[in-house]
């Protein structure tokens, strides 16, 4: 099980690397789509990417509720 | 038991010609933001369209069919008499019977072919060049004119921007025949397949007869699934994806298309593999996107002849089909 601090840095290089944003600005208070400037079809990548690496199901009606990246790391802690 | 006699097998199909048509009604962006609430920068950001084009002054779709096929013909080199079967992929005919294949057979020529229509939607040319070279490998047909063809302005609710902007119509085609050793064997295996769980993603509403989806899921779907379905075709060939020169999946959406591409190239596709982008002025035509982007390809000197091609197709059903061709 990893921490909520692994978590983080592993949703941190996913969103690095499927929307080009330095991991230094995925922090736990930041919205995806306000702050950071995802849309909505980045985020289905990112979670396809966030359910192999920590073993959980992100689906699209839950996905649409995770609207901070501290949310996204709490439900991740939560169901893997 | 009586034995019966079959036909002579032969070593496999090629492609012989390629042709397509769209109509000259240019839908832009800008057009669609006057009667509904979205943007041209909105549209080129999540599906990358610039413009479509959309029947404007009553074609059928049976004349755009006729259309592609008589180009694909005339580039084949092939007389009429010679096409002895017509496959006419589509998922927009106007009602089911009658089908879409004899009636464009007709209209170009073709004096008493095998026609049949094929529906797996935006996978339909590629489950139609698969069963063309099933057909002709097997000895049972020796031409075939494989169209894809599609209006699918008839089929959706111009006032729903989540299919509006993205759905388009055309046609393409091509000619597969015989090839007359194993050396020249111009189309591989086919990948195939379908997901039935997934049929309510993407189907027509009966009540208002307009094509419906969810967006997401689909999405999902197709950059998940289909690089695996396209590294299949490549691997039942015989090949590595280092082999392939150009990558032409179903045009649905453009960041499908690079996430594809995306997940090829991490399998060992090379840089330098050219992607059909083509849904950027067409939009997404279904069963008519890959042969009118390879045409479009042609003519802008990005696939030649000898290049090794990828095609894989996606969509409603759900259902997939992937091969690699050589460019005639
Ligand atoms: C259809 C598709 C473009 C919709 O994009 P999406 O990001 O999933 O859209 P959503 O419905 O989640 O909406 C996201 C936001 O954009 C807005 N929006 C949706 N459609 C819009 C449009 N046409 N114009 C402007 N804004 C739009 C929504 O209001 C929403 O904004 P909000 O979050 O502020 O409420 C996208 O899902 C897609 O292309 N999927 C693949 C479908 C496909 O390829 N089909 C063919 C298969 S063969």
């Amino acid at each position: 099980m990893a921490s909520n601090e692994e978590i983080l840095t592993g949703l941190a290089e996913i969103v690095e690397e499927v929307a080009g944003i330095d991991t230094a600005d995925v922090s736990t208070e930041k919205s995806f789509v306000d702050d950071l400037d995802i849309d909505s079809l980045s985020m289905v990548e990112i979670a396809v990417q966030a359910e192999d690496k920590f073993g959980v199901k992100i689906p699209d009606d839950q996905l649409a509720e995770l609207k901070t990246v501290g949310d996204a790391v709490d439900y991740i802690a939560k169901n893997q | 038991m009586t034995a019966f006699r079959l036909p002579a097998t032969t070593p496999g199909a090629r492609l012989l010609g390629l042709g397509s048509t769209q109509p000259a009604n240019v839908v832009t962006n800008d057009d669609l933001a006057k009667t509904m609430d979205t943007s041209d920068q909105w549209i080129r950001d999540r599906v990358g369209i610039q413009s479509r084009r959309v029947v404007g002054d009553g074609t059928l779709l049976v004349e755009m069919a006729a259309e592609a096929g008589e180009r694909a013909l005339k580039d084949s080199g092939l007389e009429l008499s010679e096409i002895d079967t017509v496959i006419f992929a589509s998922c927009t005919m106007p009602s089911p019977i009658p089908n879409g294949a004899a009636q464009t057979a007709d209209r170009i020529g073709i004096s008493a072919p095998a026609a049949f229509d094929l529906n797996a939607a935006c996978a339909g040319f590629s489950y139609g060049v698969g069963t063309a070279a099933g057909l002709i490998r097997s000895g049972s047909a020796r031409h075939v004119l494989v169209i894809g063809a599609e209006k699918l302005s008839d089929w959706i609710d111009w006032t729903d921007r989540s299919t509006a902007i993205i759905f388009a119509d055309g046609a393409g085609a091509a000619v597969l025949g015989p090839a007359p050793d194993e050396a020249s064997v111009g189309v591989g295996p086919v990948a195939w397949g379908s997901a039935g769980d997934l049929a309510p993603t993407i189907f027509i509403k009966p009540e208002n007869n307009a094509l419906f989806q969810e967006g997401q899921s689909v999405f999902r779907w197709a950059t998940t699934k289909i690089a695996p379905v396209a590294l299949r075709a490549i691997e039942l060939a015989g090949l590595t994806p280092a082999d392939i020169d150009v990558f032409v999946p179903h045009q649905a959406n453009l960041r499908i298309v690079e996430a594809i591409a995306k997940k090829l190239r991490k399998s060992g596709a090379r840089e330098d593999m050219r992607v059909a982008d083509d849904i950027i002025l067409s939009g997404n035509t279904s069963s008519a996107s890959i042969p009118l982007a390879l045409d479009h390809m042609r003519a802008d000197g990005r696939v030649a002849s000898g290049d090794t091609v990828l095609l894989v197709g996606f969509g409603a059903g759900l259902s997939y089909a992937g091969q690699v061709i050589t460019f005639p």
